[in-house]
C-alpha cells in the first residue's frame, strides 16, 4: 500500500488539528488516513478539463431560490447569559483562560 | 392496535375525532419505550449484558416531563376550541444532532456531554408549534461521522429491531431504531451522505433527504455544511409527507433555506403515477469497491435480492401507468465516495475547529500551561477516533499545497455528479425523467463490528445515497422487502430539485400496489 502520510507529516497534521495522540491512537489514525487516500487517489484517474467548475453547492442558489438578505442592523440576542451559562469557566461575565502563548517584543 | 403502533396521520385523525388524549397517545409511548428501549447510552456503560444485546437502545435522553407539558398542551387546546396543529398530539424523537432548548445536545460526543442547548433547532421548533410532542433525543454516530452508530461515544449504541445482532444503520440510527420499533411513529433525522436513507433501509421504514435548502439546517450542529440535510423518518410515505409539510420552509436563521412555496405534500400524495417517467440506470446496480492493499477498484454486481427489489417495483409502477426508462447513464456515480471523502473532511475540519475547551462543552480537568495546551488536552479527551480522523484528513487535503489535487478536484467532480442528475431530469432532454430508481444500499444491515473500525468499507456503505448530497437533489428510501437473511431492503427514487412532492406520490403509489403483500405483515420481533 502506497504511504503517502509519513509519520513526520502525520505529527504535523496533528499540531494544525490541535490534537494530542496516544502512540495506539496515531497507529490506528495514520494507517485510515492512507487507506483512506487510497480511494480518495481514484479522483485522479478522472479526465478533468479546466472548463468544468468546481460547485461549493449542489442547487444554484438563484434570486428565486435566496431570500434577500435582511437589512445590516445589529439585532441582540436576549438571553446571553444562557450561552454564558454554558462556558466551563466565567468570571464577572467574562470567559476564563489559561495564559494565552505570547513572545515579549525586544 | 395500540396507540403507540399506530401512523402519526392515524393519531391525529384519533385525536380530532376525540377517540383519544395527547396525553393518553403519549402515555402508551412512555410505556412501549420502557419495554423495549432497555437502558439509554452514557458515556460510563460499564458492562454490556444480555439483556443489553435484546434491547432496542434507541435513546440518549428521555424527556417525558417536557413531553407531559406538550400533550397537556396540545389537549387543552383542543379542549378549548383551538387549533392545535397538523401534528397534534404526534410523538416524535429528535436526532441528538439538533439543539432543543433545555436539553443536553450531545453529537453522541464526549466533547459536548454536558452541553445543554439555549436554543432550538428550526425543523423540531416548528414539528413543536404544530403540536408534535417531543419525547426524547436519540443516538448516533459521533458527530454523524458513520453508518453503524458504534461509533457514538454513549453506549449501548442503538441495535436493529429486526436483529439485535444487526447495527441499525446510521448516522440516524437512533431515529430509525425508534421508528422501526414503534417506540414513535416520527423521528428528525439529518442526511450528509445518506444518514437517514442508509439507516431507514437498513431498518425498514421510511425516511427522506430533501432537497438541500428545503429544510433549514438552523440549531443542527453542523458536519458539512454544504451537504446536510435535516429531514424526516417515519413508518409510511403519508407520515413522511405529513412531517416533511411542517419542517419545510424559509427561514431567516438560515440562509441557505430556500425562500421557495411549500407543496401541500399531503393532499398532493395520492395523484398516481400515470405518464410519470422512471428511470433505472445500471451505474446504480453496481458498485466499486477498493481494494485496501492495491487501491485498484474492483465493480462488482449488487446482490441479486437488491436488484430483483428494484425491478419488481418497476413493474409495479409500469402496471400502475408509470413509464419506465432504462439504461439512464449516471456514469459518475462511482466518484461520489471519492469526491465525498475530501469535501466532507474539508467542511469537517472546518466545523469541528470550534470546539475548544473554552466557549461551551468538555474542558480537560487536567493542569495546563496555556491556552494551546488548554484546547489540545480538551480536543484530544473530548473527540472519540472518528471525529479526529476527520479534522486530520480534512487538514490534510485542503493544506494550500494539496488543495488543487485533492479539493478543487472534488468540487469539479461534484459538478460532474451533478450534470448527471441534471441530463437525467431535464425537462426538454433525453430521458425526462419524473424520478430515478435505485436500490438504497448495497447490503442489507451487517453486524455490530463486522464493518466499524475500516473507515473505507464503512464510508462505501453509502455509494448509491451519497450523489443525492453532491447533486444537493431529494430523495427518498422506502420498505420494498426482505432479503434471504430476514433484513429490510429499501428502494430509493431520486428527483429534480424541490420535487419532494413527486417522489413522494411515486413512493406511495409503490406503497398502495403492495400493501397486501405478504412481507408487508412482518413486524419487528417482541423482545421484552
Amino acid at each position: 500500500m502506497k504511504e503517502q502520510i509519513s509519520p513526520e507529516l502525520f505529527a504535523h497534521l496533528v499540531e494544525l488539528a490541535a490534537l494530542e495522540l496516544t502512540d495506539a491512537e496515531s497507529e490506528y489514525l495514520r494507517g485510515e488516513l492512507n487507506s483512506q487516500l487510497n480511494a480518495i487517489n481514484e479522483l485522479e484517474a478522472i479526465p478533468l478539463d479546466a472548463s468544468i467548475p468546481p460547485s461549493l453547492h449542489g442547487i444554484t442558489f438563484t434570486s428565486q431560490v435566496s431570500a434577500p438578505l435582511r437589512s445590516d442592523v445589529w439585532q441582540p440576542y436576549e438571553r446571553s447569559d444562557a450561552i454564558l451559562n454554558q462556558a466551563p469557566q466565567v468570571s464577572e461575565r467574562y470567559i476564563v483562560v489559561p495564559d494565552i502563548p505570547h513572545t515579549t517584543l525586544e | 392496535m395500540e396507540l403507540y403502533a399506530q401512523s402519526a396521520y392515524e393519531l391525529t385523525r384519533l385525536l380530532h375525532s376525540r377517540q383519544v388524549s395527547a396525553l393518553e397517545i403519549l402515555e402508551s409511548v412512555l410505556k412501549r419505550i420502557e419495554a423495549v428501549d432497555g437502558r439509554p447510552g452514557t458515556l460510563d456503560p460499564g458492562e454490556f449484558t444480555e439483556e443489553d444485546r435484546r434491547k432496542v437502545h434507541a435513546f440518549i435522553t428521555l424527556t417525558a416531563e417536557r413531553a407531559r407539558a406538550q400533550a397537556q398542551e396540545v389537549d387543552r387546546k383542543l379542549a378549548a376550541g383551538e387549533d392545535p396543529g397538523l401534528l397534534a398530539g404526534v410523538p416524535f424523537t429528535v436526532k441528538d444532532i439538533f439543539c432543543v432548548q433545555g436539553t443536553p445536545s450531545t453529537a453522541g460526543s464526549r466533547i459536548l456531554a454536558n452541553f445543554v442547548a439555549p436554543y432550538t433547532a428550526t425543523p423540531v421548533a416548528r414539528m413543536e408549534a404544530a403540536g408534535g410532542v417531543m419525547v426524547g433525543k436519540v443516538n448516533l454516530d459521533e458527530f454523524t461521522y458513520g453508518s453503524s452508530n458504534e461509533s457514538s461515544a454513549f453506549q449501548p449504541c442503538p441495535r436493529n429491531p429486526w436483529n439485535p445482532d444487526r447495527v441499525p444503520g446510521g448516522s440516524s440510527g437512533g431515529s430509525t431504531a425508534s421508528v422501526a420499533a414503534r417506540e414513535v411513529p416520527l423521528s428528525l433525522g439529518s442526511d450528509t451522505a445518506g444518514s437517514i436513507r442508509q439507516p431507514a433501509a437498513f431498518c425498514g421504514v421510511v425516511g427522506m433527504k430533501p432537497t438541500y435548502g428545503r429544510v433549514s439546517r438552523y440549531g443542527m450542529i453542523a458536519f458539512g455544511s454544504s451537504l446536510d440535510c435535516p429531514g424526516p423518518i417515519a413508518r409510511d410515505v403519508r407520515d413522511a409527507a405529513l412531517m416533511l409539510q411542517v419542517i419545510a420552509g424559509q427561514d431567516h436563521h438560515d440562509s441557505t433555506a430556500a425562500a421557495l412555496e411549500v407543496p401541500q405534500y399531503v393532499a398532493l400524495l395520492e395523484g398516481g403515477v400515470k405518464g410519470m417517467r422512471i428511470g433505472l440506470s445500471p451505474d446504480y446496480f453496481r458498485i466499486a469497491i477498493p481494494d485496501i492493499q492495491t487501491g485498484e477498484y474492483a465493480l462488482q454486481p449488487l446482490p441479486e435480492a437488491f436488484s430483483a427489489a428494484v425491478h419488481r417495483a418497476a413493474a409495479a409502477l409500469a402496471d400502475m401507468g408509470a413509464e419506465i426508462i432504462e439504461n439512464v447513464p449516471m456514469p459518475n456515480t462511482r466518484y461520489g465516495i471519492p469526491a465525498y471523502f475530501v469535501i466532507s473532511r474539508v467542511e469537517a475540519a472546518s466545523n469541528l475547529h470550534r470546539f475548544d475547551g473554552v466557549k461551551y462543552g468538555y474542558r480537560t480537568s487536567q493542569p495546563v500551561q496555556d491556552l494551546r495546551s488548554l484546547y489540545r488536552k480538551s480536543r484530544a479527551e473530548g473527540f472519540g477516533l472518528q471525529p479526529k480522523l476527520r479534522i486530520l484528513m480534512g487538514m490534510y487535503v485542503s493544506a494550500a499545497q494539496y488543495s488543487e489535487q485533492y479539493y478543487r478536484r472534488a468540487l469539479q467532480v461534484r459538478s460532474l455528479i451533478r450534470r448527471d442528475f441534471e441530463q437525467a431530469f431535464d425537462p426538454q432532454g433525453e430521458y425526462r425523467l419524473d424520478a430515478l430508481l435505485t436500490p438504497t444500499t448495497p447490503t442489507t444491515a451487517f453486524g455490530f463490528g463486522e464493518v466499524y473500525g475500516d473507515t473505507v468499507l464503512m464510508q462505501y456503505a453509502d455509494q448509491l445515497t451519497v450523489p443525492a448530497n453532491h447533486a444537493g437533489v431529494p430523495g427518498i428510501s422506502i420498505p420494498a422487502g426482505f432479503a434471504s437473511d430476514g433484513m429490510p431492503i429499501g428502494i430509493q427514487f431520486l428527483g429534480a430539485d424541490f420535487t419532494e412532492e413527486k417522489i413522494l406520490r411515486i413512493a406511495r403509489a409503490y406503497e398502495i400496489a403492495t400493501q397486501s403483500e405478504e412481507w408487508r405483515k412482518a413486524c419487528p420481533q417482541e423482545r421484552q
